[in-house]
């Protein structure tokens, strides 16, 4: 007979040993033990610093698997992005009862880290990804070291082979957390049942507080098995985990006191506003300082693209604004950003005038490319508040002929720039669709409460171009890493902690081929994403530097010729149940985007067909200084003449 | 470039010298010598890590090692500020004619035999790299069979402590 066609129904004579095959079902269901749950007094509430809901005085006996769930719960987990398998599956047996969390099983792992980072990225949140042993883990390394130079609050679960089997090179066994060592803010190798809770508690402290950043917890089998006793919430051990986020009063008021002697400020906002949540504090600042603003492809949105202080992006394609901005500047107000090789250009060369106050969680950030002159070590929302502070009472003390706080001049000048060298495109001889456009429109039609999710290439950076931010969390891509593929699932993340958004995957055609087998995922779990394929037939942005510097030898940067459609996107969306559409002139283009927008019970695949020779402009060509950028092919600015 | 010399307070928990050697290998970050023992309190081990970097740089791998979770505490020693000592194991070619000689030439160094055979000596010494590097010197002639050699243990000087209370409560 089949032990699992019995139910609770008919086992009533049965000793509890009879009914479950499996040790995992003895105890009481995640459920039954979260509705004992009850608030802790404040003299009992002694360890942990989460805002978990769920607090269980009463330890209660459990397996590590059931331990595993609880906890996931207890830190307020919502939604698990995964895939089982043979380590990881005592920890989905129990995942089955619970009501809380809700496990959306991807098509590849690949697909739920960048889903949990999605997740995370639109909303603060901690993304949660599971996957078990072996190929399973090491599928999560991509998203893994995204998150990483990201940082996005991630934890990440394997299961691992059973304790004895370690280091016998096992069935799928791979020692990820050796593996993920430089590419985790921590990880935990979990052997004993009775840790579970304490590592999970852990990595979501540590993932979402100071610098954000991803934690595995690798757990061995056999500990998911073994019965353990359960509590919450469980003692912290992490002696030697203290970010610091109180910014020291004496390097807040030499701050204050540069920035009201500069006389070309330029604030630099990176990607650490975002995490930090200190965007409206940010727009105070700027409202008060009255200080030009470059936002980095990281921070797009922090200050609203309508602004008029806001440059835009700076960087190798950055507007011109932006750019020559910061390499004119006498300060940079460097907050949440890491002076990327990306930003600066050739480092020797970057902003040669500009004396460097440099705010950001992390101490090991300032400093490590350009020297700061103020360095601020804190948390950034509490080291604007307290600049802002500063700032006020400064200036309400200095008399009013100080001659400080006055950047008119220098306003003028940078309004300039951006009025000059505005961001723009040319249309192609043949009619074909300018891929700049196609972004545009979507941006304008979807408005600024949609959230736009990128991949990697020349797409990325025209969606971080053309469509104008107004919102902090409503661009996601991958920066620091630069991870093709993070488009779709990054996307399915967004939309599952955001369903009322609108959320577009703005990817190109390589990326695309990459992960688009989580379409899958989104139909079959109902996250109606709306996805744009870019699609040049090519790896554009590979194919931009041959064109540049390669003398146009095109090597293995086509895809395939561009009157052919393999594979045919529109028919692959219907294969998938999506709704597929596809856009090949400037009059098709609002039509579908239009009609995209109207539907929300699938997700709808636009394969937009795009002239190929288009290039990412403005362009500051790798490894030299910014002030070589190019405002279009061949166009260098002519600046004023300088002082 | 010059070498440093790093006290590193970390958890006593597998991994933690992985963590540390791979941080070194991953920045770029060369070690020129490492030793890992327990303290006098349980919890916790401490490294000797003697690297070779100029300034900015050893800004860099002390802020970096400080980020790993399992590190407690990292502080750089001066060298003229603290006692700074590794252990060295050598055979030396030594028969009945030049025994003597050798056993006379390491006094000089305060180092000893600790074994005998009819044609080699071992020899245990201890002192900073300048003074094994001198011994090792006046030994090379005899014949040096094997050489072992630890590396560098360090201690400030005074009666301050780097485990200090706040550690010893966690």
């Amino acid at each position: 007979m089949s032990g699992e066609g019995r139910c609770a129904a008919d086992n009533t004579n049965m000793t509890k040993e009879e009914i479950v095959s499996d040790t995992t079902k003895q105890a009481p269901s995640p459920a039954d033990v979260a509705s004992r749950a009850r608030p802790r007094t404040a003299s009992s509430a002694a360890s942990v610093p989460t805002d978990g809901p769920a607090e269980v005085d009463v330890a209660v006996e459990v397996t590590g698997a059931q331990a595993l769930v609880l906890a996931l719960e207890a830190v307020g987990a919502e939604n698990i992005f995964g895939i089982p398998g043979g380590a990881i599956l005592p920890a989905y047996d129990p995942l089955l009862d619970s009501s809380k969390l809700r496990h959306i099983l991807v098509r590849h792992e690949q697909g739920a880290g960048h889903a949990a980072e999605g997740y995370a990225s639109a909303t603060g949140k901690v993304g949660v990804c599971l996957a078990t042993s072996g190929p399973g883990a090491t599928n999560l390394v991509t998203p893994i070291a995204n998150a990483y130079m990201d940082s996005v609050p991630m934890v990440a679960i394997t299961g691992q082979v059973a304790s004895a089997s370690i280091g016998t090179d096992a069935f799928q066994e791979a020692d990820i957390r050796g593996i993920t060592m430089p590419i985790t803010k921590h990880n935990y190798l979990v052997t004993d049942a009775g840790k579970i809770a304490q590592a999970i508690a852990e990595a979501f402290h540590v993932a979402s507080t100071g610098r954000p950043g991803p934690v595995l917890v690798d757990i061995s089998k056999d500990a998911l098995q073994a019965k353990t006793m359960f509590s919450w919430p469980p003692v912290f051990d992490l002696p030697g985990y203290r970010p610091v986020t109180r910014p020291h009063g004496k390097q807040i008021r030499e701050a204050a006191r540069l920035m009201a002697t500069s006389s070309r400020p330029v604030l630099y906002v990176g990607g650490g506003v975002v995490r930090g949540h200190a965007s409206d504090a940010l727009r105070r600042l700027v409202e008060l300082t009255q200080i030009p603003v470059v936002t980095t492809l990281m921070a797009r949105g922090t200050v609203p693209d309508s602004n008029p202080l806001n440059l835009g992006m700076p960087g190798m394609h950055g507007t011109v604004a932006a750019v020559t901005g910061l390499q004119k500047s006498d300060l940079i107000i460097a907050l949440g950003a890491r002076f990327d090789d990306r930003v600066t250009g050739q480092l020797s060369s970057f902003a040669p005038d500009a004396k460097v106050i440099h705010a950001d969680i992390d101490p090991a950030e300032i400093s490590k490319n350009r020297t700061a002159q103020v360095p601020i070590v804190g948390d950034v929302s509490e080291v604007i508040v307290d600049l802002i502070a500063q700032i006020t009472a400064d200036r309400a003390a200095a008399p009013a002929d100080s001659g400080e706080w006055n950047f008119a001049q220098w306003r003028e000048r940078v309004a300039g720039w951006k009025q000059t060298f505005p961001l723009g495109y040319t249309t192609s001889d043949d009619g074909t669709l300018a891929p700049q456009y196609v972004i545009e429109r979507i941006g304008a039609l979807s408005g600024p409460e949609a959230t736009y999710v990128a991949g990697v290439g020349q797409h990325q950076m025209w969606a971080a171009q053309f469509v104008r931010y107004e919102r902090p969390n409503s661009w996601i891509n991958s920066g620091g890493l630069g991870t093709m593929g993070f488009s779709v699932p990054a996307a399915m993340g967004a939309k599952v902690a955001e369903p009322e958004r609108t959320v577009w995957a703005i990817d190109g055609d390589g990326c695309f081929q990459m992960t688009n087998q989580e379409l899958a995922t989104c139909v079959i779990n109902h996250i109606p994403i709306k996805v744009a394929i870019i699609n040049n037939s090519s790896l554009g942005m590979v194919r931009q530097w041959q064109t540049l510097f390669y003398g146009e030898r095109y090597s293995n940067t086509d895809l395939q010729p561009t009157t052919s459609r393999v594979p045919d996107f529109v028919k692959l969306a219907d294969a998938y149940g999506c709704v597929g559409l596809r856009a090949e002139t400037v009059d098709e283009v609002d039509e579908v985007i239009k009609k995209a927008l109207e539907i929300n019970d699938r997700p709808v695949v636009i394969d937009f067909i795009v002239h190929r020779d288009a290039m990412v402009w403005p362009m500051v060509p790798s490894g030299v200084s910014n002030d070589m950028i190019l405002a279009a092919r061949h166009e260098a600015p002519v600046w004023e003449r300088e002082e | 470039m010059s070498k440093h010399t790093l006290s590193v307070l970390v958890e006593n928990k597998p991994g933690v010298l992985t963590r540390v050697a791979a941080l070194f290998s991953r920045r770029g970050f060369n070690i020129d010598s490492l030793a890992v023992g327990p303290t006098e309190i349980p919890e916790i081990s401490r490294m000797t890590v003697v690297v070779e970097v100029e300034g900015s740089a050893l800004e860099q791998v002390t802020k970096q090692l400080n980020k790993l979770i399992e590190v407690l505490k990292v502080v750089e020693l001066d060298k003229h500020a603290s006692v700074q000592r590794e252990l060295l194991l050598v055979k030396v070619r030594a028969d009945a004619v030049t025994r003597s000689q050798v056993i006379d030439t390491i006094a000089l160094f305060k180092a000893k035999v600790v074994d005998v055979s009819t044609d080699a000596l071992t020899i245990e010494a201890t002192g900073d790299s300048e003074k094994l590097h001198a011994l090792l010197d006046v030994l090379a002639p005899f014949g040096v069979r094997e050489l072992v050699q630890s590396g560098m243990v360090a201690v400030g000087r005074g009666s301050r402590s780097i485990t200090d209370r706040s550690l010893r409560s966690a």
